[in-house]
């Protein structure tokens, strides 16, 4: 796509690294969060972190749906699986560690567990093989939430029901700021989450917060340029939400998918790996739609779980608390062929991420 | 996972369409959007989730571009 070129273009990207370090304070630490997998690897994969000023850093926050999915939700998929359910979901799921096995092991040991581009293709299976149950474990933030609501709503076929994991993005924002050695300065929003609830929800950022908050697209400037936005507004003692990705974030966002969204489901507190419970952040299905939770057609409901392995620093990875490097396992005994922890797993997961663009040498 | 990828809607269908990710056709599902061919969206796992606003992609970058430029210009004949 020719737009895509332009926010490629090495001149104008050389022009926005020198403004960033016009404006970049020159002593005190500059602390941006961003909260996204695909930033992450925008932001690896262009070697953006080393284009900055040596105080100026860039943390990943809670941005991977994969990798916040508890323990007791992977049990949950994992035992509908051995029940005998087809297990559909994303293949990011796959390998994502569930307190004794993954949905990879359960495969290994005998379930059906199939990998699925969309839930179109989990409906369309349900669809051919009437006779066999299926079960779609239903993870991601707000960007994916949409289409299993709008698959409910429709009416999916009988033999379907949901495991559903989808989590809300602006409470885990809010809890990172009540994290006080984070200490972050700003924020960088997600573009595609934000495609779909717009930038209203994140207004109480600047205005309760005085947190600068800069939504963002993810080619190499439209990282770069969130990152001067804000340190622009760092510098003018500023604390506004700006929109740098304005070719798909409206203020609304897209109101049909937020309708969708608020039909099908109800929004309740519950747990993240690694971060524990956070109200009003994950989903669940509404009452008259309770019919199609697996939970319920299957009566599984698991409490507790083991969300972080010994050893493991996933938790402190997807806070941004420390870097994949800082973690003992990281490429030692975690790699990405075998996996310790959720960061290591998803393609989305900072660990994997760092592993996979030679992050390792990246300062800590 | 929240990967969403642009791309041209070349044929509409109900709430299918077909759409070109620069070379690769792949039928998504629009019911999410209000769409016509020729429109760029966002897709994720399958659906299109936003319309991009291409004039608004290319007013962005020709503002940042002459904003840079101008600064550019100002800084050389200093």
């Amino acid at each position: 796509m020719l737009l895509d070129k332009g926010f490629r273009d090495p001149r104008i990207a050389r022009r926005i690294v020198e403004k960033i370090r016009e404006v970049a304070p020159k002593k005190d630490i500059v602390k941006i969060c961003h909260v996204c997998g695909t930033h992450e690897w925008t932001i690896s994969h262009y070697g953006i972190r080393s284009m900055l000023p040596e105080n100026v850093d860039v943390i990943a926050g809670p941005g991977c749906p994969v990798c916040i999915v508890p323990a007791a939700e992977v049990d949950e998929a994992v035992e509908v699986a051995l029940r005998g359910a087809t297990l559909t979901c994303f293949g990011d799921a796959l390998k994502v560690p569930g307190s004794r096995m993954s949905l990879l092991d359960a495969k290994a040991a005998g379930a059906d567990v199939r990998v699925v581009y969309s839930i179109m293709d989990a409906v369309k299976m349900a669809e051919r093989e009437p006779h066999r149950d299926f079960v779609f474990f239903a993870i991601g933030f707000e960007t994916t939430a949409p289409s299993t609501a709008s698959e409910i709503l429709k009416g999916p076929p009988k033999n379907l029901s949901f495991l559903v994991s989808h989590r809300l993005i602006p409470p885990v924002m809010e809890l990172l700021l009540g994290i006080g050695d984070l200490q972050i300065d700003a924020f960088i929003a997600p573009g595609h989450v934000s495609t779909i609830i717009g930038l209203e929800p994140y207004d109480i950022f600047p205005k309760v917060y005085r947190m600068p908050t800069v939504v963002a697209g993810f080619e190499p400037i439209d990282v770069l340029l969130a990152i001067y936005m804000a340190l622009r507004q760092i510098r003018n003692g500023a604390a506004a939400l700006e929109n740098e990705y304005s070719r798909a974030v409206t203020w609304d966002g897209n109101v049909k998918a937020k309708n969708l969204m608020r039909m099908a489901f109800n929004v309740v507190g519950g747990d993240w790996r690694g971060l524990g419970r956070i109200p009003d952040s994950t989903l669940t299905l509404r009452n008259e739609y309770l019919h199609f939770d697996a939970h319920e057609r299957y009566n599984v409901r698991v409490r507790g779980g083991m969300d972080i392995p010994p050893g493991c620093q996933c938790h402190l990875v997807i806070m941004g608390k420390i870097k994949p490097t800082e973690c003992p396992l990281f490429m030692r005994v975690c790699t990405p062929q075998k996996p310790v922890g959720s960061c290591m797993v998803s393609v989305e997961g900072t660990c994997r991420i760092w592993a996979l663009t030679g992050q390792i040498k990246v300062r800590a | 996972m929240c990967l969403a990828v642009p791309a041209r809607v070349i044929e509409v269908d109900g709430d299918l369409a077909k759409v070109d990710f620069g070379g690769v056709v792949r039928e998504v599902n629009i019911s999410l959007v209000d769409v016509k061919v020729g429109d760029y969206v966002l897709v994720h796992a399958g659906y299109a989730i936003q319309v991009i606003d291409e004039r608004e992609a290319e007013e962005t970058l020709a503002l940042w571009r002459e904003i840079l430029e101008a600064e550019e210009d100002l800084n050389v004949e200093r």
